[in-house]
Parts: C-alpha cells; structure tokens; sequence
C-alpha cells in the first residue's frame, strides 16, 4: 500500500517484530517474567474498587487470586505506554486523535459514538481475556513461544471472534 | 534488581518497538481482522519464531523455565471467542491500547476504561463463573509436541517454515 512508504519513521514488522523476541527471550532469562497483560486490568480494577468499596474487595475470592497490588506485569503495560510515547514523539508520528481513520471514514468523526463502541468492546475484551485466561500477549505471544497447547486454541478464537465481529462492524463495505 | 523497575523497562521497550512497527494502531489491527493489512500479523509471528527458538534453546539447557496455562476448553474457547468479539469493536488488545494512548490515540482511553469495568464484572461473576464453564474440558498442561508426540524441534522448524511461507505470501499480494 502506498500509505506505508510514506509513513517516515516507522520499521519493517518482521524487524521489529523479531526485537521484540529478543526482548522476550532476555525478560524470561533475567526475571523468568514471560509477557502478558490482561491480569494487569484486574489489578487495576481492584485496586480502583477498593477505593470505593474496600470491604467489598475483600470478599471477592478473584481479587485474592489476583491481589489489587502494583508488580512486574502492570509495570510493563505502563511500561508500552511511555515507550511507545517515545517512539511517536521521537520520530514525529505522535498524533493527538479520537476517531481512528479506518473508523471515521464509515462512521463519521463523533467521537462520543466512538467512545461507546470502544468502552463495550473493552469490556467484551477484558471479560472475555478473563474467561480464557490470557490475551494476545498472555496467550499469543507467550503460549505460541512455549509451544502451548491453550495458546493456539485462545489465539485461534481470537482471530475467528475477531474476524466474525469486524465483519458485522464493516458488513457490506468496500474491501 | 527490583521487579518492578524490570517490568517498566521491558514494557519501555516492547512499546518502542510496538510504536515502531505501528502495531498498536486501530486501523492496523482491524486492518488485519479485514485481511487488508497484515502487519500485526507479521509482528507477531516474527516475535513467536523467535521467542521460541530462543526460549526452547535456552530451557534444553536448563537456563530457564517454561510457565504456560493449562488447557481448559470451556475457558480457552467461549473466552477466546468473546475476547475477539470485543477486540473487533475496540480495535486495541490489553497490551497494546497503552501504546495507542502513548501515540495520541485517546480513544484507547474508552478502551481502557472498558477493560478495567470488564475486569471487575468478571470478579464478581467469577464465583458463578466457576461452578459452571470453567474447568469444562480440562485436560491440564499440553504442549503441541506432547499432543502430535514427536520431538519439539520437529514441531520448531515445521513451526518456522509455515510462517515463512504465510509471510512469503503475504508478500506477494501485499497485504
């Protein structure tokens, strides 16, 4: 596509793609800290609820399998968010925008109808990442290096939900 | 040296090279859910061909240890399903909606906020959760090399000829 040469400052996916299993690699051999990042959004709800209702918190028998603390994996989704703000303001690509194109150009530029369909997804997402115990990091990434039966049957149905859902989102659109 | 300063800086990387690739993107990653451009993909599948040469090599010789999740139908399927669900509304996965936010896609914010209120909602079903789908299809900790019972370098350098062929192809009709 002609978009991608013109996109300055950006490197090859398979480059940046295969640093990135580098970075893995060092992780699980200085820390044994494999990548994920779904558990890191229960961490935060729970630290969020006990703000508001601590007893409650307290009860909840998944917030004592995952403690509402700060550790590794939290750090390293803050971690993509002040590397990747870097990134952008370093090469110049940083772009302060609400409404992404692909989005935009068949749903109009509100971004409150925006808004709304990304909050219900996000829910639907974490929900879902939940139930299967990991996300495309925890399963995909991590599951598919260690060879993991459950990581190619999660990142299989990732794909097919994904798939299915962005086909009634875009039905009938121009390829 | 403390974890959770490790956990920062490997997130600090992984975003760079997130950013990088402009992986994080929403029009990115449904690009790839409407088979029009497959650079998550190639991301993902350079950082597993790597990852897992590097981890199994490193683990034959006993420097590190493998931690992948069991599998359990139930959990991996309906949650694998659901996730994508809400993945093809969203545009953004767990890990790398920060990275979108750290580019200046604020609309990731919504995701964000979704993740967290899908996380509690799914601490507070979780003991429903527990009685009923979960643990359906149990069958523990498989590998794909225990699953097909041939040798796991075997299944690595099938593993690695398949995605070079898939990237091979991709290529060629420049997706």
């Amino acid at each position: 596509m002609a978009q991608k040469n013109t996109d300055t400052g950006s490197w090859s996916p398979y480059i940046a793609g295969g640093l990135s299993g580098l970075v893995i690699i060092v992780s699980v051999l200085w820390t044994g800290q494999f990548f994920g990042a779904s558990t890191s959004f229960v961490r935060s709800a729970g630290m969020l609820g006990k703000a508001f209702e601590p007893e409650r918190v307290k009860q909840l028998e998944y917030f004592i399998r995952y403690l509402p603390q700060f550790d590794w994996q939290l750090m390293f989704v803050i971690g993509i968010f002040v590397g990747s703000l870097i990134a952008a303001v370093w090469s110049g690509s940083f772009k302060w925008q609400g409404v992404p194109d692909m989005w935009a150009e068949r749903f109009g530029t509100s971004p409150v109808k925006r808004g709304i369909v990304a909050f219900i997804g996000g829910i639907i997402a974490m929900f879902g990442a939940r139930l299967a115990d990991g996300c495309p990091s925890g399963h995909g990434l991590s599951g598919m290096i260690q060879l993991a039966v459950s990581g190619l049957i999660a990142m299989i149905f990732f794909f097919v939900g994904g798939i299915i859902m962005t086909r009634i989102v875009y039905f009938g659109g121009k390829k | 040296m403390n974890m959770l300063i490790m956990g920062l800086l490997t997130g600090m990387l992984f975003g760079f090279l997130l950013q990088k690739a402009r992986v994080v993107r929403y029009d990115k990653q449904i690009g790839a859910l409407r088979f029009q451009d497959m650079t998550i993909v190639k991301f993902m599948f350079s950082a597993i061909i790597v990852g897992m040469v590097g981890i199994h090599f490193l683990e034959f010789f006993g420097l590190v240890q493998l931690l992948y999740k069991p599998v359990v139908l139930g959990e991996n399927i309906t949650g694998g399903l659901l996730f994508g669900l809400g993945w093809g509304l969203l545009g953004y996965c767990p890990g790398t909606q920060g990275g979108a936010l750290g580019e200046g896609r604020w609309d990731a914010l919504w995701g964000i906020l979704g993740m967290v209120t899908g996380a509690g909602l799914y601490a507070e079903t979780y003991p429903f959760l527990k009685d009923n789908i979960l643990n359906w299809g149990n069958y523990g900790y498989l590998t794909i090399p225990q699953l097909v019972g041939v040798n796991r370098w075997i299944v690595i350098i099938v593993f690695i000829a398949g995605v070079l062929a898939l990237f091979r192809w991709f290529e060629k009709k420049g997706l």
